[in-house]
């Protein structure tokens, strides 16, 4: 969450967080798209939302080899009962990655990570040097395949210098099919392949960005702004959250 | 043809100090009670190969009994940090493990090639990424095409330890729901030890069902509940309160220490 320059509002006048505008935007994102690969939290509650909202036909990809997925609940874990119990169909790690992943038959990936470079590429497995770390992450799980497998990626990360780093401790995962980076303060994306700033959220100003941004970042003359959650998504997030 | 034994037999026949042992399970089937026992044997030095870690590992790595984890993905699923993982790595606690990392494809297609016999697995992957320099992965070339490929090697653990929901009295098992890779962790290991919540006369066939057959396996024990905190689909449920506790738990050397003496080390043995 970030402190923002005056109070934000949905198109009715409804106030909402940079948090809930970020899952909106991701959600967004994911009209008129087949499918999504996605991992758990934000990522997650984004491509459920596209699914009430704005995309009801997309299929939702969990790496535990749920595919189809059609969760009532914002799933914990990527392996959840509901997340097998509701899916089109259930297939092993190996055939997830050789026969679904692999082959480029999932068109977006959703991905996080703890530290992304201007190139796009993700750090997920440690700060610090790699024998003696001085925090070691969970590593690249599915990602470096997810990101050269699937056909566009979708980075969703919060905007913080501790995050967004000129040069990565790890290089975990390419960035080279990333389309979108989406935080909480407005989305970049590659431009000669570089990140450079294109969207900025509503009510936040350039300089917080750049504040945010641990390179010098490109920001083109004109940039646009996202438009403010509409009644439906921001009731549909929030009817989605307390369920 | 497996035989039918109580899991503290089960793993006193399989699991010695030392071994490799692969306890398989993605989210899904993942067998604590089984990795409990092992503990409650005092097994040491063991290198523990398993995609995701998960609480088990990080218990097992918290007590002591690893030399070395080969994994792709050592996080709280949906909550953060496993601690007694990053504390083993981040600051030898309570000793030093040895860490050999893959992805989660690799991991997946180094079992195929254990489960396959064959010495390695080719697939496109880890290219570009600082992986390559910290695990063991080759660059292949495609005989046909001449296409640059990556090549991981068989895994071929001492012993698999799987979960299931069923098995009959001759020690055919089946399971459902997730089927992670537990299959391939039983064919690619020497010795494999399957878990199950329920023992019956016959085993209807179930679509989408995966069947091991008994004379892929050495022993089969009883263990209802022996995949909780996960699940085992259709009989337990995950228990994602104990998902979030177990942060605060293991946060705290003494708290875990505490913990695992009261509900694993000082348990009665199944």
């Amino acid at each position: 969450m970030v402190a923002t320059a005056g109070p934000l509002a949905s198109s009715s006048g409804e106030a909402f967080t940079s948090g809930e505008l970020q899952t909106i935007v991701a959600a967004r994102s994911l009209s008129g798209k087949r499918s999504c690969f996605i991992g758990v939290g934000r990522p997650s509650t984004a491509a459920l939302l596209a699914r009430m909202v704005h995309n009801p036909r997309l299929v939702l990809v969990y790496e535990s080899g749920t595919i189809g997925a059609k969760p009532y609940h914002v799933p914990l874990s990527i392996g959840d009962g509901e997340l097998a119990e509701t899916a089109d169909l259930v297939v092993s790690v190996p055939e997830m990655f050789n026969y679904w992943i692999g082959p480029g038959r999932v068109q977006v990936a959703f991905l996080g990570a703890a530290q992304v470079d201007p190139r796009a590429n993700l750090n997920s497995t440690v700060i610090g040097d790699y024998e003696h770390p001085t925090t070691r992450l969970p590593g690249a799980g599915g990602a470096p395949e997810i990101a050269t497998g699937c056909q566009e990626v979708v980075v969703i990360a919060p905007h913080n210098r501790r995050t967004f780093v000129e040069k990565l401790d790890f290089k975990t995962t390419s960035g080279d099919r990333t389309t979108l980076v989406i935080t909480d303060l407005g989305v970049l994306e590659p431009i000669d392949g570089e990140l450079t700033l294109t969207t900025l959220h509503p009510g936040v100003t350039v300089e917080q960005v750049r504040e945010g941004t641990g390179w010098e970042l490109r920001v083109p003359d004109k940039l646009g702004v996202s438009a403010a959650p509409s009644v439906e998504e921001l009731e549909a997030l929030r009817e989605l959250v307390a369920r | 043809m497996a035989e039918l034994v109580s899991l503290g037999e089960a793993i006193e026949r399989t699991v010695k100090d030392g071994d490799s042992v692969a306890l398989e399970g993605f989210t899904h089937l993942i067998p604590f009670a089984a990795g409990h026992e092992v503990l409650r044997q005092g097994r040491r030095e063991l290198e523990l190969i398993r995609m995701t870690p998960d609480i088990l590992y990080d218990q097992m790595i918290g007590v002591g009994a690893a030399r070395k984890l080969v994994f792709s993905y050592g996080g709280n699923p949906g909550v953060g940090s496993l601690h007694r993982f990053r504390d083993a790595i981040e600051h030898n606690w309570p000793h030093a493990i040895a860490v050999e990392e893959h992805s989660h494809a690799g991991m997946a297609n180094r079992y195929v090639a254990g489960a396959s016999k064959l010495p390695f697995a080719v697939m496109r992957g880890y290219t570009g990424t600082d992986l390559v320099g910290h695990t063991r992965v080759k660059s292949i070339t495609c005989p046909f095409t001449g296409e640059q490929l990556t090549a991981v090697p068989a895994l071929n653990p001492d012993v698999a330890i799987v979960h299931a929901q069923l098995a009959d009295r001759d020690g055919n098992v089946q399971l459902w729901g997730i089927p992670g890779v537990q299959k391939e962790a039983v064919l690619a290991a020497e010795r494999a030890v399957v878990t199950v919540e329920r023992i019956v006369d016959t085993l209807e066939p179930r679509p989408g069902g995966v069947v091991i057959p008994g004379w892929v396996i050495d022993y089969v024990a009883y263990a209802p509940g022996g995949s909780q905190p996960s699940y085992a689909l259709g009989i337990t449920e995950r228990d994602n309160d104990f998902y979030r506790e177990w942060d605060v738990i293991s946060r705290d050397r003494e708290q875990f220490l505490a913990w695992m003496n009261t509900h694993v080390l000082s348990a009665v043995s199944a």
